[in-house]
Formats: structure tokens, sequence, C-alpha cells
């Protein structure tokens, strides 16, 4: 017997049956709910148009996130709490975001504005004082064509000045529409599954290898708005607890497969401050909160940015289906493009980062057009051992380079056992030519890549040699 | 006496928000997709061609007509002319026998949901047979395939002009084209309504074209055509001329499937299928003397059309008339291709060709600077028109206009100051000097825009201003709001004249069952020429009121009085809604239309001569970057810019279009990159391949200010036109990072740097100085 979905929208507990399981939030928005107030700018995540606050019940409160909803499919939200721009007034009256916005002159054409403001809103509601990184990082998935950003961030600088703060929020009744087993869905002939054990969603799996696993919709939404795919079964991992576990144990840093690149960030951000560098360059605040890292990984894509840097830090992948787990070196799991070492009915069960020894120096570099929310020309991820001045083990890997993610082993080779030095880092760079054959698209062509990834590593040098020099315009400050 | 210190809330000059501001942040402003659907709305989807240019052999689309199917079109079913285009056709609703782009409209389905829609789509069967595409200038010249005939304007002797000249440079450019990327995509719903009447809600710029095209499509008269337009989610050109294919592929499936009809392209489609800035290649010819003065010009500038006219050669001729900017270029050639090529039709966009022919200038004055070694600012100050009050021989540009207004070179001395260019240039080198991997780089750069439509006839507008009796205003007029701030502007103006509150007047949608024959809200035109038409309406009604109330209280007219949300009339107050019901009780009518055409201005097309602008609008900007070397990534610093809008009408509004021009300006020269694949594929299709600039791009210290003047013409409350032209500020963003890229070569170099400057392209320009 199929579950209607049921959550929380601007404060009414709202029931749904009968539309089909990939319907998006945006979709249901606009067409169901009479709430047109939310946008569609891309319908990919990338444009921030149609941003709304999804709440988790969380130590009996309401736990909101900015999401893009034009990729969320409706029955993810089942047990959630859903807050759009058309929620925000009390009394009659702006929130503090609204009225600075329209103060501050915030909006031109307006069609960009709903997102801002429940970006900002959001955040408004996440902290108790939020600084300019904050408010910029909040942001850097809204798009705006008309007024330029400097209103809006003055906008959102005075708003943060205010102490009220919170999103409306109805955790009592949140608290009623929590599940304890898989939720199941099916209209139009679809079905949608939301188990909550590790178990149960290798039991569905198993009786459904052909279906899609879902994780944070970031990709899979694509499938459906963009391509217009048909997806038969699909398969939600976003509710159960164990996958989305981030723990520190002796092996190393365990991150489970479904959880979002939110709820890893500061974990994965302590290895360096490149790698916190590179993951607020990933998407953006909306898109982390719903992306995987599980997911970005099982993709399989050659430009994904989790790979490169887990590569160099000796990822494993545990890999889980009904009749168990496996490990396998996460480097070992791309194969070819679009083809991976997954079996039917398995599922990226968790990952294990190994400590970084104090003598590995490890950096990681995104190249793109554009420093936010911009798919990688060049990703390139650097791990160097080096005892006694001279290469004990070096480890690099790029994306963007070819059909997978993977390691320069000729570079490698032509560092190991030699001393860091300025004719390693040449022998180096020479070798580069013969790990990647690039291929041109629109993010860049073949030569480009060749030439950046050899700067890149000539960028590692820099500041494994020579700290002192700025090396980075986005570090630079006056 | 009236109390004069007594005034009005929202009047001339009052930095009042955006007219629908509260609207906007609280999600309730309507825009055309959040329009109320007609009971059985269908919703629209185009099938397109995958090719660049090939024949069609054959269309079926019988298999189209699943359940939820209500229509399905191709050029066959088309009643009237099969075309959307402006002026000079070549813009089929559904193509016929050819396809010329990639994403050419073939057919369209009307379906009960969008889903249903895509579904019948993917079962047309349209064979083809390809053939080879012509992607750029260079080939479109080699093959003489144009959409418009080549074109020059030129002063004097440029061969003697360049033979006089004791240094020479020759260079070349490639300016690359820009998405509009509004955030709201195209879209229209067109309902048919009883007798043959068609209304059709419209994000467009251009209602008027967009009933006229209509009307022409499904064979009935223009009257029998309604179009509306509330707001748009930006525009920015996009919405001139190709919001009508939308429109009429709306409305043909409406007429045909007697229901209402929506049809909004996605993100993807509406890149796909509509029409970009122009990509430019532009070579130029240069001789000067030791002091950078030049002593004759030759450009030639190679616009790439795409598939058919639309715009482009009125685009292409104001990269023309701005291939001068603020400098006299005296002995002078510039020559004109528009190329066709088989891509989507280019179009208008913010600017309509003055940024391609402006960079082009700049980019010579910096080549020459360089070559030189000289500060670009020492050239541009050689060769700038004479000052406005002191003309003398240097006035007169290459399409023989006398530049009677000239004040850059106060902006000049104003921005200099304020941005302290000479001290951070010295530190801008300072730092250079020592920094190993990270280069700084800062420009200066002026703008002078011309501002008219450059086709006399379009500078005309329509106005109509109803006051009721409870003293309320509505207003109505040609222009279309889409996020400029047009309406609150032009509501601001009917208020002073007036003189009531701001909230006391109310805009309505653009409906051209109001106004009629309107022009398109371009050209930054739409306060100068609605605002003045609103402003005779609001007269004529005022007038009126004046003659009544001094007959009615006997009194001479000039002692009746609008001041202060008051009436004074012999020097006894009443307040202007109690005069408004008096009037209407002693029938005076209270509604009127209003109409403008902008004065002195005239065109000789065949001479290439004459006076095509009512004025100038100026400005200038400075921008200093940092570029790290080794990947040619860059970040802005600081800008600090310098506008001239007249005397404003509404300071917030303009120092938004400073900011925001600016700021799309920088993207369309760093990040935004429009890439076709060699089959002439568009692949830039979204925002996850085509980079607009985010909040983080912008500088760190952005400091904007308004030129304190006000126009000399006798404009709007003499303001200036204040849409497109700051956009061109974003030209001292591209030549800072070539000041930057200088810095890694040889004394004197010229860094060949391409827009749009991308990491890539500025690695590129880094590594061929570094040879």
């Amino acid at each position: 017997m199929p579950d209607p979905i049921t959550f929380i929208l601007n404060g009414k507990k709202t029931v749904v049956e009968g539309l089909s399981p990939t319907t998006t939030l945006l979709q249901y928005l606009r067409r169901n709910a009479g709430l047109p107030g939310t946008k569609e700018g891309c319908a990919e995540g990338d444009c921030g148009a149609c941003t709304v606050a999804v709440g988790k019940l969380k130590d009996g409160k309401t736990d909101y996130q900015s999401i893009n909803a034009c990729i969320a499919f409706l029955p993810t939200l089942d047990g959630r709490e859903v807050v759009t721009v058309e929620h925000l007034k009390r009394d009659c009256k702006m929130n503090p975001v609204q009225e600075q916005m329209v103060k501050c002159h915030g909006s031109q054409c307006g069609f960009c504005t709903p997102g801002f403001v429940m970006a900002l809103s959001t955040l408004m509601n996440n902290t108790k004082n939020a600084n300019d990184e904050d408010i910029q990082d909040a942001i850097a998935g809204n798009l705006c064509r008309c007024t330029g950003y400097r209103p809006i961030l003055d906008a959102a600088r005075v708003a943060n000045k205010d102490t009220n703060r919170a999103l409306p929020s109805e955790p009592k009744t949140l608290a009623t529409i929590q599940r304890n087993k898989m939720f199941s869905y099916e209209a139009e002939g679809k079905k949608f599954f939301a188990p909550v054990t590790v178990a149960e969603l290798a039991d569905i799996y198993a009786q459904y290898p052909a279906a899609t696993i879902l994780a944070g919709g970031t990709d899979v939404g694509l499938w459906v708005t963009k391509f217009h795919m048909e997806l038969p079964v699909v398969i939600y991992t976003g509710n159960v607890a164990e996958l989305r576990q981030i723990k520190e144990t002796a092996e190393g840093l365990e991150i489970g497969g479904a959880a979002t690149y939110t709820e890893a960030f500061a974990a994965l951000a302590a290895f360096d401050p490149s790698m916190e560098n590179l993951l607020k360059r990933f998407a953006s605040v909306h898109i982390r909160n719903a992306g995987t890292v599980g997911g970005n990984i099982a993709n399989g894509s050659p430009i994904g940015d989790g790979p490169p840097p887990l590569i160099v830090l000796k990822t494993k992948l545990v890999l889980r289906s009904k009749s168990g787990s496996r490990t396998l070196n996460l480097e070992d799991f791309f194969i070819e493009y679009k083809k991976q070492d997954r079996k039917p009915g398995e599922f990226v069960e968790k990952i294990i980062v190994p400590k970084k020894p104090a003598t590995v120096q490890f950096r990681v570099y995104k190249l793109s057009k554009r420093f936010d929310q911009d798919i990688s020309a060049v990703c390139a991820a650097f791990a160097l051992e080096i005892k006694d001045g001279k290469v004990a083990e070096a480890r690099i890997a790029y994306g963007g380079m070819a059909g997978t993610p993977h390691r320069a082993t000729n570079v490698e080779k032509a560092l190991a056992g030699q001393p860091w030095n300025e004719d390693t880092l040449r022998a180096g760079m020479k070798a580069l030519d013969s790990d990647y054959k690039p291929m041109s698209d629109m993010r860049a062509s073949e030569a480009y890549r060749a030439t950046i990834a050899k700067n890149l590593l000539h960028r590692f040098f820099f500041e494994t040699t020579e700290p002192a020099t700025p090396t980075q315009v986005y570090r630079y400050a006056e | 006496m009236p109390n004069e210190t007594k005034t009005i809330d929202g009047g001339m000059g009052a930095a009042k928000p955006h007219d629908s501001a509260h609207l906007h942040v609280t999600g309730e402003a309507t825009y055309t997709d959040d329009v109320l659907e007609p009971q059985g709305c269908l919703h629209a989807y185009i099938i397109k061609s995958p090719h660049a240019h090939a024949k069609i052999k054959k269309i079926d689309v019988s298999a189209c007509s699943i359940p939820g199917v209500h229509a399905v079109m191709t050029s066959k079913d088309i009643p009237g002319v099969n075309d959307a285009a402006p002026v000079f056709g070549g813009d089929p609703v559904f193509a016929e026998t050819e396809v010329l782009y990639h994403g050419q409209s073939v057919a369209a389905i009307a379906a009960e949901t969008i889903e249903i829609a895509h579904k019948a789509a993917k079962l047309a069967v349209v064979e083809y047979e390809v053939l080879a595409p012509i992607l750029t200038t260079h080939d479109a010249i080699k093959a003489q395939k144009f959409v418009g005939d080549p074109y020059v304007m030129q002063q004097g002797d440029s061969k003697a002009g360049l033979a006089k000249g004791k240094n020479k440079l020759k260079g070349a450019l490639d300016i690359g084209g820009q998405d509009h990327f509004y955030l709201e995509g195209q879209i229209a719903m067109a309902t048919p309504l009883e007798n043959g009447e068609m209304h059709c809600w419209s994000s467009t710029q251009h209602p008027s074209e967009v009933q006229h095209l209509i009307a022409k499509v499904l064979k009935i008269p223009d009257h029998l055509v309604t179009v509306e337009v509330r707001r748009m989610g930006g525009g920015f050109g996009g919405k001139e001329s190709q919001a009508s294919l939308i429109a009429c592929v709306a409305a043909a499936l409406a007429w045909k499937s007697r229901r209402a009809v929506k049809c909004r392209l996605d993100r993807d489609d509406d890149m796909i299928i509509t029409g970009k800035r122009h990509p430019f290649h532009i070579s130029y010819d240069v001789a000067y003397d030791d002091n950078g003065l030049i002593t004759g010009i030759e450009f030639t500038q190679a616009a790439d059309c795409g598939m058919s006219p639309d715009l482009s050669n009125a685009i292409a001729d104001r990269a023309m008339f701005h291939a001068d900017n603020v400098y006299y270029l005296g002995d002078s050639k510039v020559t004109s291709y528009r190329c066709f090529t088989h891509k989507v039709s280019n179009t208008a966009f913010r600017g309509f060709g003055g940024p391609q022919g402006m960079l082009a200038i700049e980019y010579v004055i910096d080549d020459i600077a360089r070559a030189l070694g000289k500060d670009p600012q020492e050239v541009r100050k050689v060769n700038l028109y004479d000052a406005k009050g002191a003309l003398k021989d240097r006035c007169t540009t290459h399409y023989g206009m006398t530049v009677e207004d000239n004040i850059i070179g106060d902006i000049f001395a104003e921005l200099e100051k304020t941005g302290d260019y000479s001290k951070r240039v010295a530190e801008v080198r300072k730092f250079n000097a020592s920094s190993k991997v990270l280069k700084k780089g800062i420009a200066l750069t002026p703008v002078k825009f011309g501002i008219s439509f450059t086709l006399t006839m379009l500078n005309q507008a329509g106005a109509l201003v109803h006051v009721y009796k409870d003293g309320t205003v509505q207003l109505n007029h040609g222009g279309t709001e889409m996020g400029q701030g047009l309406h609150t502007k032009v509501c601001q103006v009917v208020a002073d004249v007036f003189q009531i509150d701001l909230d006391k007047v109310r805009i309505t949608a653009t409906n051209t069952s109001k106004v009629p024959n309107t022009s398109a809200t371009a050209a930054s035109s739409g306060s100068d020429l609605n605002g003045k038409a609103a402003e005779a309406a609001a007269l004529t009604i005022k007038n009126r009121l004046i003659e009544f109330a001094a007959a009615h209280f006997k009194v001479a007219p000039q002692m009746v009085l609008f001041t202060g949300g008051q009436v004074h009339i012999g020097g006894k107050p009443m307040a202007f809604k109690e005069l408004a019901m008096l009037a209407y009780t002693n029938r005076i009518s209270l509604s009127s239309t209003g109409f403008y055409a902008t004065p002195k201005i005239s065109w000789d097309r065949a001479k290439a001569k004459g006076r095509p602008f009512f004025y100038f609008a100026y400005g200038a900007a400075i921008t200093e970057v940092i570029v790290d070397t080794l990947t040619g990534e860059y970040k802005f610093l600081r800008a600090d810019l310098l506008h001239d809008v007249g005397r404003s009408l509404n300071p917030a509004i303009d120092i938004g279009q400073i900011e925001g021009g600016y700021v799309q300006g920088t993207g369309w020269l760093t990040s935004e990159e429009l890439w076709w694949n060699p089959k002439g594929e568009f692949k830039t299709h979204a925002p996850s391949t085509y980079k607009i600039p985010t909040g983080r791009d912008i500088p760190n210290d952005f400091r904007v200010a308004l030129y304190d003047g006000e126009n000399q013409e006798e404009t709007i409350y003499r303001s200036k036109a204040v849409g497109e032209p700051p956009l061109m500020l974003g030209i001292s963003s591209f030549l800072a990072i070539r000041d930057a890229i200088a810095a890694t070569g040889k004394d004197r170099c010229l860094p060949p740097l391409q827009t749009p400057a991308t990491p890539e392209n500025v690695l590129k320009a880094i590594e061929a100085v570094r040879k």
C-alpha cells in the first residue's frame, strides 16, 4: 500500500498523492500549490531563482537549509518542513531581509529576488551573526543579472544586524509526520522508495536492481528536467541515517555514502586550507546541502571535484549490497568514461579517508572560468611526502584531463626519490604530457588543460618551497 | 501665497525604491508565467533543428497526436505569413525547406502538460540532408554571404591621414558575443477570444511589434490582437525583437486549438533558440605622432549576425557610430560587414553594437600608449573631442555630427582625483616589480554613448493618463518594465506635474489597446520618450484644471498653482482630490493622451552623415585587478565609476543601472563565453556552462558616483538616458587585465588579449608576451 507524501508547507501539513514521483518541488509549488513566488530560472540548480528552505526535525526543532526546489523530487520532502518566499511576512510585516532588499534597492527586475531572499533568510536563521564571507557563500548559487550584487550584499549586511532572524517553523507538527520505516510512494506507474536503514536499502535495491539510486538529486534531477527521462523506479538514500554519518575511527575519516557535502564540509576541510577552498567552490551552498560525497563518486563523472583529492589521500571506497560489503581503492572504482566498478544492487556505503601524516604536503586546486558555482576545467590534487629533502612518495591526480579522474603515474615516477627542486619540477611537468591527452570542450581547450595541469604543479612547487610567495588571487588581500 | 516648503513624497529626483520592490521581495510580483492560466490552457514545446545547416527532406508529425495533444503545427499550418522577423524578414516561425541554425524551430506541439508535449515531440520524424555550415565572419566574407550590404562611414582622407603619422600600428581583435541571461526566459501566453480576437501576455520589450506579427502570422488585422506586458524578468535587448517568435508560436497554436496556449522556453531552449550579442572581428590600421595623437585610422568591423537580418543592420551601424568613443578621429574610415553565419540570429543587447565599436578604439588607444611607453590616460587626453563650450576644429564625428556636449574632460579630472589614479598606477607598477606569480593591472576608460534610435521614425512615444474623481491617477505608456525602473520614473514625472504624492499614481500593465503603435523599450530611450509623453498627457489635464479653476473661482490662471499635494487657487489651498471631484461635477475631462517626438535629429543613411543622436551620455571607470600568471585567473580589487545621467530622475535607480551595467559589461568581457563545436552546435546553453558574474566576482571595493550636471538638451527634467551607457564602463575591467598581462612581458609589449578574457585567454596572452 503506497504512502502519500506528507510534509509541512508554509506552516500547514500537506498530503500529496497522484503526482509522478519525479515531480519537482518547484513544479508542485507553481502548478499545484498556487505558490508562484518561487521561480524557475534554469531547472538545473545553477541560478537559485527557485531557492526555498527545507527543514529536518533535529533535537525538537526544524533545522533549515536552503536548496534548489527545481531539482528536488517531491517525495524527498516527505517528513520535512518547507518554507517559501510567500511565508516570510508575519502580521503583514516583511522580514528583515525583505525589508532591506527594498530599502537598499536590491531588486530590479525582481525575478531572482525571491531566491536571494530565501537564501539570505535561511542564512539569518542559521547564524547569530553572519560575516561578509558567510553572506557571499550563502548567495554563491544565486544569479542576478540586473543589480551587480552590491545592493543585495548591502541589504544582507544591514538585515544581519537584526535580531529577528528565525524562519517560521512547526516542529511539533513536524514530529508527527516522521517515519520509522521505509516510505513507499507510487503514482503514474512509477515507484519511489525511501528506506530508513541500510538493510532496507540493500533489500529494496536487490528487488529493483535497475532502479535509479537518488541521493541529493543534483545530477539525477537534471536527467528529468533537462533530458526528459522517465525514471520508473527511484530509491532515495537521504533518509538512511546510518549513511549520513561522519566519524573519526582508527582507520581515518569515515563519511557515509549519503552524507551531503555540507555535512562533510568541516571534516574534509580540516585536511588543508586548499581543501576548504575547493569545497567552497564546489557548486553552491544550496547544492552542497543536497549533493552527497557518495553521489559525486558513484556518478563517475570525469569532472567531479571530489575524487582527485580523495584519490591522493588514499581513500577507500566501501560498496554495499544485499550480499554484503566490499572495499576497494577509490582510484580503482573508475574504469573508463561512464564505466565504474559497481555491480547490480551495489551502492556506496561509505568512504574512508586515512589520516594524513604530518610529513605529507597536500594541496588541491580547481580551475574554472568563474570562482563560484562552476564546473572544473581541471582539478588537480597533490600529496607529496618529503623526507630529508627528497620525495619519498608522490601521489598526484587530476580531474578534467581524461575520461575518468586518475593518477598522473608518470609524473609521480619522475618525482619519486628525487630532491624537491626546480629540476624535478620541470621533469614532472614534462611527464604530464605522457599521463593525459585532454580534450577540448566548452570549458577549456586541450592546450589550456595541458598547460595549466603543468602550471598547477608549478603552483604546488611554489607553495611548498616558497610559502611566502602569494600564488592565488582569491587569497590575495591588500 | 502657497507654503513652498511643503513637498510631495516621491517627486523628481527622489531616490524612491522600484515601484514593485515590495512585490519582488515577497514573491507577489506577477510575471507572465504567474498569470492565472485560463481553463484548459495548453503548453507548447518547440521541435528544434539538430543541425546548423541542412535541407529538410521530410517532416512527418502525424505520430505526435498522442492523447493530451491538441495541436501540432509546421510551416504548412500557418494561416498567414510564416515570419516573425522585425523588419527585413528571414525569421520563419517554422522552418520550411532548409534549417539555418542549430536549434531553429521546425514544428511545435500544444498539449495539456509540458511533459506530454515533450513525449509527443520525440515522435516527430524530420529527415535532413546535412550541409556544410558557415560559422565565422572570415568564412562569410570569403563566401560573400551577408545579411545586409556593407556600409562605410568616413571623414576626410583616411589614407592621407595614415601616411601622415610618424608611427603606425595594425592589429585585430576578436570580440565575443554574450547571452542576455535574463533570469526569466522567453514566454508568452495567448488566449483566443470572441469574434476572432487574440489576447497575448508576452514577456516582450516591444508589445506593438508582437501584436503586429501575431496579426500577420494569423492573417488578421492588428485591431484583433491585444498584447499585454506587466513586467519582464529582465530583457537587456533579448526581448526586443526575439520575443515575437515565442508569442507567434503561442498564438498560432491557440488559433489552431481554440484554447489558451502558453509557450515558455526552458533555459536551454531559450539560449539555443534565441539570439545574442553579436560577436565581432575588428581590424584596425592607425597612424599617430609621438604624443599619441591619431592622424589617421581605418577600422574594418565584421559582425557575426547569424542566419537572418533581425536588427543586425542597425546594430552594425551603431558599432560604427561608436568607433570614435570620446576621440576625434580626423581622417578616418569605418567599413562594416554584416556577415551571414549558420548560427542563431544575433540581436539587440544593451549597447546595441556600441560596445563592440567602442572596445576597438579603446584597444587601439591602449596599443598606442603601450607602443609609446606612455600612460594610456596621456594618449586619451590628446585625442579627445573639443570640450563643451569650447568647440574648435576637433568636434565633428566621422559621421558628420558635431559633438556639442562633451564633458569627458571634467569627468576624467574628477575621477582621476576621487579614484586616486596616478598614485595607484605607481603602486601597481611597484607591486609588479617584486611580485613573482601575481601581477596587478589598472585601467581608466571613458564612455560616450549616443542617445536616440538611429532610425529616426522610432523616436516617438505615447501615454495615457486618467485622473479619477478621488484624486488618484492611473497612468499608462508605451514603455515596458524589465527591471530598469522605467515605471517608477514615469510615475514620478506625473506625480511631479500634479504635485501629488507618488503613491497616488498607479501605473498599469503596458497594453497595446491603451497606447498604440509604440516603439520598443530599447536604445535607453524609455524614460526620455515615455517620460515626456506622460508629462504631456498630465500637463493637458493640468491645464484643463487650471482653466476650469480660474473660471470657476474667478481668478487669473496664473493664480492656480499646484504644489506640495495641494492646489492653491487665488491663494486658497484646496486638496487635489477636491479639485478633481469639482472638475468632474462640472463635466471637465480628466483623461488625456500625450505624445512626444524627439526633436533635432536627422540621419541621411545614403550619405552616412547627419545628427543621429539627440545628445550623448558620458561616464568613466577605473578598474584594478590582480592576475595569476600561472593560470590566468584574476580577481577585481577595486572599481571607481563616475557616470553622467544629467539631472537624475531617481538617483537610486540610476545608480542601480550604472552598477548593474558595469558588472554586465565586465561579464561580457571576462567569464561569459559562447562556445560552438565544429559542427555549429551551440554548447553553452545553460548556467552550468555559461558563466555570468556572481556576487563574489564584483570588486571588493566598489565605488559609484553620479556626475553632477544637467543635460544641455531639453529632455525630461534635463535627465539623461542610463540603460545602456554604463555597460561600456566594463571595458576598464578588460583593459586592466591587459595591463597586468603586459607586466609579464617585455617593455612596450602589446598583449594579444582577446575577449572574453577567460583564464584561458588570459594565459594565452601571457604566454604570447613572454615569448
